[in-house]
């Protein structure tokens, strides 16, 4: 698999391209490196694309490698804090705590079947100082310039709110989109709530590509999310159901999307994901 | 008025921790019964020292379990806090590693688990879990609807139920106001008495504020 870097906005891109107000031969430098089609289908969207170039973290419970159904793990990382300090271990040998981040992996994969994917655990030292690891864990994500970060938690930490609103807008900023489960439950949590990430709910169809842009946000779009045979820990596969599950779905069509058009913006991701939903133009 | 004085006269006015207990111990049972569930149990986090304990169990196997900890990221409903997501999961005992002491120490190993975080305002207070429900048709979004619905009832009562202990404990800790959370008792008991007794108390009292 080979892996792909680019340069974010703030190295080199925004020295030549403007970035804060356009003159009149500006508007010749931000020509878009392709075209955009009169009309955006499935097929224009993913067809032919396996997800190869795409990388994806999951940010959750760790990953198993070698799992069947989720395969080779680029790389493991794991998150912690100790008093002042933020730990990074860059080779997490401890796999997955839960199960949770390898059933998220395993969508992922069943879906964009030559992306990289790399773990970041920032679960399993318990529940205090949960949050600050979620931030923290978010934040090396972002540094790393993946492609996509798949999210399928949240925290309702109030002062972690301002923080992770800044990181989703940094993310979005440099091109990475962060992909976040919603709530099923009318609960302020973050980061999911805010609008530079894709929010993620859940439907009750069985087909993985069915997915359902939503006009009355916060939650964006709905995917599958209920009954899904899912990777789970010891090489094992349960049937799950929660919006956890919904969100690879989201993500796994994103790493198609980037693979095949790695040019896109979180924006530009956004309206192609909007264009091919299954209520708006993928239905046909 | 301190926060102990208020507490003290708290102690005396709110539920005691039986009754706090018996309306878990409801949520659990009414969880069961609709859901026609083998069993179903309510977890309370420990903030002090990072662990779940269970609290409420709605059937006999379980009740054993109360009291029982676990570090507060273990398994399934350590996923379920900290993630803030509820799951339900079908064969469990696929799973070799699913909190397999958890389950040994219950006596018996579900085959399917429904978990949700109980929520209030911004803090995480535990998990409600529905284990074994019948695997007779497809889960439905509606069904989790449900689960959401329990899980709010649940972290209310979660909530009152360590309200109550804060008070207590704030209570022990000033023995010398244990005066005050009985009197305070002593009025709520005398609430809807028509022979004047509480009036009189406290006409008593308000004498007594003066003279103070």
């Amino acid at each position: 698999m080979s892996s792909r870097r680019r340069g974010s906005y703030a190295a080199g891109v925004s020295e030549e391209l403007p970035a804060w107000s356009l003159t009149a031969e500006g508007a010749e430098r931000i020509t878009l490196p392709e075209e955009w089609p009169g009309e955006i289908t499935r097929e224009w969207a993913w067809g032919g694309a396996t997800g190869a170039g795409a990388r994806v973290c999951v940010l959750d419970s760790g990953i198993e490698a070698g799992h069947p159904l989720v395969g080779e793990v680029e790389q493991s990382v794991a998150i912690s804090i100790e008093g002042e300090e933020v730990i990074i271990e860059e080779n997490d040998t401890e796999g997955d705590l839960c199960g949770h981040g390898t059933a998220c992996a395993g969508v992922i994969r069943s879906l964009a079947p030559n992306c990289e994917l790399v773990s970041v655990r920032v679960l399993g030292a318990g529940y205090t100082g949960s949050g600050a690891v979620l931030l923290e864990g978010l934040r090396w994500a972002i540094e790393q310039g993946y492609d996509v970060i798949n999210m399928s938690l949240s925290t309702t930490k109030q002062k972690f709110a301002s923080l992770l609103h800044e990181l989703a807008d940094t993310a979005y900023f440099r091109r990475t989109m962060l992909i976040a489960s919603a709530h099923n439950m009318p609960v302020e949590s973050y980061p999911w709530r805010f609008s530079s990430v894709i929010s993620v709910g859940s439907h009750e169809q069985e087909d993985p590509y069915t997915y359902y842009y939503n006009p009355a946000p916060p939650v964006e779009f709905f995917a599958r999310g209920v009954d899904v045979e899912v990777a789970w820990n010891g090489g094992g596969r349960l049937v799950c159901t929660g919006n956890s599950f919904a969100t690879p779905h989201i993500a796994g069509m994103a790493a198609l999307i980037l693979s095949k058009h790695p040019e896109l913006t979180p924006f530009q991701l956004k309206s192609v994901l909007y264009l091919t939903a299954t209520n708006v133009g993928g239905g046909a | 008025m301190t926060d102990e004085l208020r507490a003290a006269v708290a102690a005396g006015v709110l539920g005691s921790e039986d009754q706090y207990r018996a309306l878990l111990q409801s949520v659990v049972d009414v969880a069961r019964a609709i859901f026609r569930a083998k069993a179903s149990s309510i977890l309370l986090l420990d903030t002090e020292t990072d662990e779940l304990v269970f609290e409420a169990a709605a059937d006999e196997a379980s009740e054993s379990l109360i009291g029982k900890r676990f570090p507060s990221s273990t398994g399934i409903a350590g996923f379920v806090l900290v993630s803030r997501q509820p799951l339900v999961i079908e064969d469990v005992l696929a799973d070799p590693r699913f909190s397999r002491e958890t389950a040994e120490s219950t006596g018996f190993v579900p085959k399917g688990l429904m978990a949700v975080p109980l929520l209030h305002e911004e803090n995480a207070l535990g998990v409600l879990e529905v284990l074994d429900r019948p695997r007779d048709a497809r889960f439905t979004l509606a069904e989790m609807e449900l689960l959401g619905l329990f899980a709010n009832q649940a972290a209310i009562a979660l909530d009152l139920l360590q309200r109550a202990r804060r008070a207590q404990s704030a209570l022990l800790g000033e023995g010398e106001l244990g005066v005050l959370a009985r009197v305070a008792e002593a009025l709520e008991k005398l609430r809807g008495d028509e022979d004047g007794s509480r009036e009189s108390a406290l006409r008593l009292l308000t004498e007594l504020e003066r003279l103070l």
